[in-house]
């Protein structure tokens, strides 16, 4: 054996160590880059989502008082006549041609006489932080430039905002049209994309054998699974927007608007999507069926069940659980998509409900790209609240997709 | 059931293994616990420097987990407890003062399964030596080592090849190399030959044999002909009803298998269970 | 009877198998609307494929169809990402696969989770509001303009972080313990059997992650469209605004597009080069990983 000197090594065993340690403390503040990120994140939208703000009507609402009686008391036949008096013709023909005047409740005139005639307008907000902070110097500086203005304090994100329409006034802007498009679109996707997905995963894990064209199906959807969703934006531009404009315009059905003909409905951007997030489907249901044990197949076959009373009885049930997390999962993907919806045509500016598939459409990630977009402070604030929005959405689902996970998985276990 | 006894070979001469005992390590009243589950208790033993001594006993009663302890590799186990001492050269390693690294460092250990680093052979060697703050010649290092785990003459024109293009039995003779590269006191081996064929197996006993000149091995083995054919003590383990493992008798071979003093050491050694 | 179930079955299969046949459709028309509109694009004689990949100049109203601008800033906002996902990814993965202990990263997993699941337009928000302004108070607010690509870069480095954080730890976790036990029973410490045994042997897991994360960051549109500004420039400099592929194609089909005309063409053209970087991207990380799996088998 080699009789080497007493010894040829010299470990430095504590050096190591606190090389060790050193490194263990960076790759640590690695991963808290990650929290700090998020945290900046969402402190960044709360810190816009509230705020004060200083409010100051161009037309004085006291003075369209009448017999002593302030605007907010005035009957509705007294509030139309103020609306026709001070409103342009235009305007009153298109509010007209969305719901007459008579129409409308008293409620809703009067909101439309402080919007149209005494205009209510935030002149100026501020974040968060600087309402807490800086209460003083903003209260200061109001008195000096604005001083008929009232400081109130605003959350943006309030249940107004949930059932507003689209407006072009920020304050005034809400997110109901978006939140019903995006819930259509929920819809959409979850009846196209489930069952063709969980189909295909079906498909490719019980029945296909080991060949050629079998292969080239699972990395065809592998790789459809890693194209750039905006990729299937441009598809749905060309195909469903411009190739099936008939069918997705609804002329085909005799329906549909001639604001859509062009095929810009919700039924091409819900196509879009659904293509989008079939791949995930697909995969996710595949794995979930795989994971189910053989001998639970076998058990089935050996009792004279044929192949697909085994996969109805036997295998979706065992595999329901995971399928249904996965697919809940990539809806929220979907949900949070804008860049395919933009390509395919989401409207910008939508202040009525959709009333069918073949309407025009936008959805909350759309109105929150379009009112970041926007220079104006205010519109900062609106996006903000969208965002809350949209993140209290998809909390819901996960939440709701992890729970269902655990509730389905334990019943079957404890039968 | 045919038992080989140990003879005492060429320049061994019986004093030298009656000398006055020289302990590499010793346990004192060594417990470990996973989590709640008991897995061994009172563990009492001491080896002699220089010999080979086996731990032999049915599956399950321990014998991985008190060789393991002996490097502070059951550490790794996460909600591992172990208490008692392991006393190397006087010192308790389990002290929270002794740094696990310098332990292991001088208490080397060669895996039931093979495995050697996806290095070239060079390197499996090497890598363990430069950590270790190796200043000498390390290809000299590399071939006395490879000479000594008796791999050298098979493995000399090709040592920039993969380690895991090597057969069974020569990868573990290069995890061998690679523990004594560093230069260790003490040499565990876990089941080293049960993964290899008898071939292999019958190399690699041979080897240990040699190695026990300058080292200390301490091997854990299921197979009892082989722990009557290479060691000097054995200890035998069993488990209780609640399956914590505990030492039952602990003799030079020669004794354990001739004479046991314990019935069950008998019954195990005749086959009537385990 | 036996008869009419197995038609029954035949009926199923069938219908499943279209299903699957679907994705191929999808794909089909991917390729096929992308090709045959780039090559009306490129036959409309305005623009030919070789000035399109080398000239330098993107300005479709005045003819000037060069992509080279539009792939820079592509490129630097993804390479910026990267700068920051990578080795982040890297460090988090090697601490949730070697240190942390089970309270750990029962918390720090559910963060990169939801890290991962925010829409991206939220992100552009983010990088708009928040790492903009941070940039311009640090740098100077006439070095960083409004609109620049260090902004969305390092955004959707943040988005990527997790994507290449949990398939690199994967790939960690993958490595046998018997190696790690191997390098530990030499003596080595923590630090070097991660950095030298773990990480090398897993190693094609985490470049494939790398390559996952590259063709994600390529491939992100709303984070560029939102901050990284409007009109092309060929400029190397960070600190700019300039307009990615990607935010191109968003900016042109937001307008109002008449079909047939050379910009809702050049969408195709853009998109079809997109689509091929992209795929490739993910053919070469998904070939690393099963040449990485048969490692271990």
């Amino acid at each position: 054996m080699n009789q080497a000197a007493p010894t040829a090594f010299a470990p430095h065993i504590e050096r190591r160590q606190k090389l060790g340690a050193l490194w263990k403390l960076l790759f640590l503040l690695s991963t808290l880059v990650g929290i700090i990120a998020l945290a900046a994140l969402l402190l960044t939208v709360i810190n816009d989502s509230f705020g004060l703000v200083a409010l100051q009507y161009e037309v004085d609402p006291a003075s369209l008082g009448r017999d002593g009686r302030p605007l907010e008391r005035l009957e509705p036949d007294e509030l139309r006549e103020i609306l026709t008096a001070r409103l342009s013709s235009g305007l009153i023909r298109r509010l007209e041609s969305e719901k007459p005047l008579a129409e409308r409740s008293r409620e809703q005139l009067y909101d439309l006489a402080v919007e149209r005639v005494a205009k209510l307008q935030v002149i100026e907000s501020w974040s968060l932080a600087q309402s807490l902070l800086s209460r003083g110097e903003i209260r200061r500086w109001l008195e000096e430039n604005h001083p008929e203005a009232l400081l109130k304090f605003r959350s943006w994100v309030s249940w107004r905002f949930l059932v507003q329409p689209q407006a072009s006034l920020p304050e005034k802007a809400g997110v109901r049209t978006a939140l019903l498009g995006s819930l259509w679109m929920i819809l959409i996707v979850v009846v196209v994309a489930f069952p063709l997905g969980v189909g295909a995963a079906i498909y490719l894990e019980e029945y296909a054998r080991e060949n050629v064209f079998t292969r080239i199906l699972q990395v065809n959807i592998y790789n459809l699974a890693g194209v750039p969703s905006i990729i299937y934006g441009i598809l749905g531009l060309a195909v469903f927007v411009r190739l099936l404009a008939r069918l997705t315009s609804g002329a085909l059905f005799g329906g549909g608007d001639p604001a859509t003909a062009n095929g810009r409905t919700i039924l091409s951007a819900g196509l879009t999507l659904a293509a989008l997030v079939l791949p995930l489907i697909i995969i996710n249901s595949q794995e979930a069926i795989r994971a189910v044990p053989q001998s639970l197949r076998y058990s089935s076959y050996a009792l004279g069940g044929t192949k697909w009373q085994t996969i109805w009885h036997h295998v979706l049930p065992g595999s329901f659980d995971r399928i249904l997390t996965g697919t809940i999962l990539a809806v929220s993907r979907a949900i949070g998509e804008t860049a395919p919806l933009v390509v395919v045509g989401a409207s910008t500016f939508v202040t009525l409900n959709p009333t069918s598939i073949f309407s025009k459409f936008t959805t909350l990630p759309i109105q929150i790209y379009q009112w970041t977009a926007r220079p104006q402070a205010e519109f900062r604030n609106v996006a903000a609240a969208a965002i809350i929005v949209l993140l209290v959405l998809l909390l819901a689902m996960n939440t709701a997709a992890i729970l269902l996970r655990d509730r389905i998985g334990r019943r079957r276990r404890e039968g | 059931m045919q038992l080989t006894i140990k003879h005492a070979e060429d320049g061994d001469s019986a004093s030298a293994r009656t000398a006055p005992a020289q302990y590499a390590i010793q346990t004192r009243r060594l417990n470990i616990h996973y989590g709640s589950f008991h897995a061994v208790k009172e563990i009492d033993l001491s080896f002699q420097k220089n010999r080979i001594t086996a731990i032999i006993g049915p599956s399950g009663c321990g014998k991985s987990t008190v060789l393991r302890s002996l490097n502070r590799m059951n550490e790794l186990l996460p909600g591992t407890a172990t208490s008692g001492e392991v006393l190397y050269h006087g010192r308790n390693i389990y002290d929270p003062k002794v740094d696990p690294v310098e332990v292991r460092r001088r208490i080397g250990m060669v895996f039931q399964k093979p495995n050697p680093f996806p290095k070239s052979i060079y390197e499996n060697i090497a890598w363990g030596a430069r950590i270790n703050g190796f200043r000498g010649d390390m290809d000299e290092l590399i071939e006395g080592s490879l000479r000594a785990a008796a791999l050298w003459d098979e493995v000399r024109d090709k040592l920039s090849q993969n380690a895991l293009r090597l057969s069974g039995g020569q990868q573990q003779r290069l995890c061998i190399a690679r523990s004594i590269a560093i230069e260790p006191d003490i040499i565990l081996m876990d089941e080293p030959a049960s993964a290899l064929d008898p071939i292999a197996t019958l190399k690699i006993e041979e080897l240990m044999t040699e190695l026990a000149r300058k080292y200390t091995i301490i091997i854990v083995t299921h197979n009892m002909q082989q722990a009557s054919r290479i060691s000097d003590f054995t200890a035998f383990l069993m488990v209780d009803e609640g399956r914590t493992g505990f030492l039952v008798e602990f003799a030079p071979t020669e004794e354990l298998f001739v004479k046991p003093r314990d019935k069950r050491t008998e019954d195990y050694i005749s086959g009537r269970f385990g | 009877m036996h008869k009419k179930l197995r038609l029954g079955e035949l009926v199923i299969q069938l219908t499943l198998l279209l299903f699957g046949v679907l994705s191929i459709l999808i794909t089909a028309g991917i390729v096929l609307t992308l090709g045959e509109e780039s090559l009306r694009f490129f036959a409309s004689g305005e623009i030919s494929a070789w000035k399109f990949f080398t000239a330098a100049k993107w300005q479709p109203a005045i003819g000037e169809f060069g992509i080279l601008p539009l792939a820079s800033a592509t490129l630097m906002t993804s390479l910026i990402a990267m700068l920051i996902a990578a080795p982040l990814g890297l460090f988090v993965a090697v601490y949730l696969s070697e240190y942390a202990n089970p309270r750990v990263r029962a918390v720090l997993k559910p963060i990169l989770e939801v890290l991962a699941g925010i829409p991206t337009v939220v992100y552009g928000y983010f990088a708009l509001t928040f790492i903009t302004p941070l940039l311009r108070s640090v740098f100077g607010e006439n070095v960083v303009s409004i609109y620049n690509t260090a902004s969305a870069g390092i955004a959707i480095g943040i988005l990527i972080l997790p994507l290449i954080a949990s398939m690199s730890e994967d790939a960690l976790g993958a490595v046998p313990r018997s190696l790690k036990e191997a390098a530990f029973a030499l003596g080595a410490t923590k630090l070097e059997t991660s950095l030298a045994v773990v990480v090398p042997a897993g190693i094609s897991g985490v470049v494939a992650a790398f390559i996952v994360g590259l063709s994600r960051a390529i491939g992100e549109t709303m984070i560029v469209a939102l901050a990284a500004g409007a009109g092309s420039a060929l400029t190397l400099n960070p600190f700019r605004s300039a307009e990615t592929m990607t935010g191109y194609i968003v900016r042109i089909s937001g307008g109002d597009l008449g079909y047939d005309t050379v910009d809702y063409n050049s969408i195709f053209a853009i998109g079809i080069v997109l689509f091929l970087i992209t795929l490739v991207l993910n053919i070469i990380s998904r070939r690393i990983v099963r040449r990485f799996q048969e490692v271990y088998e």
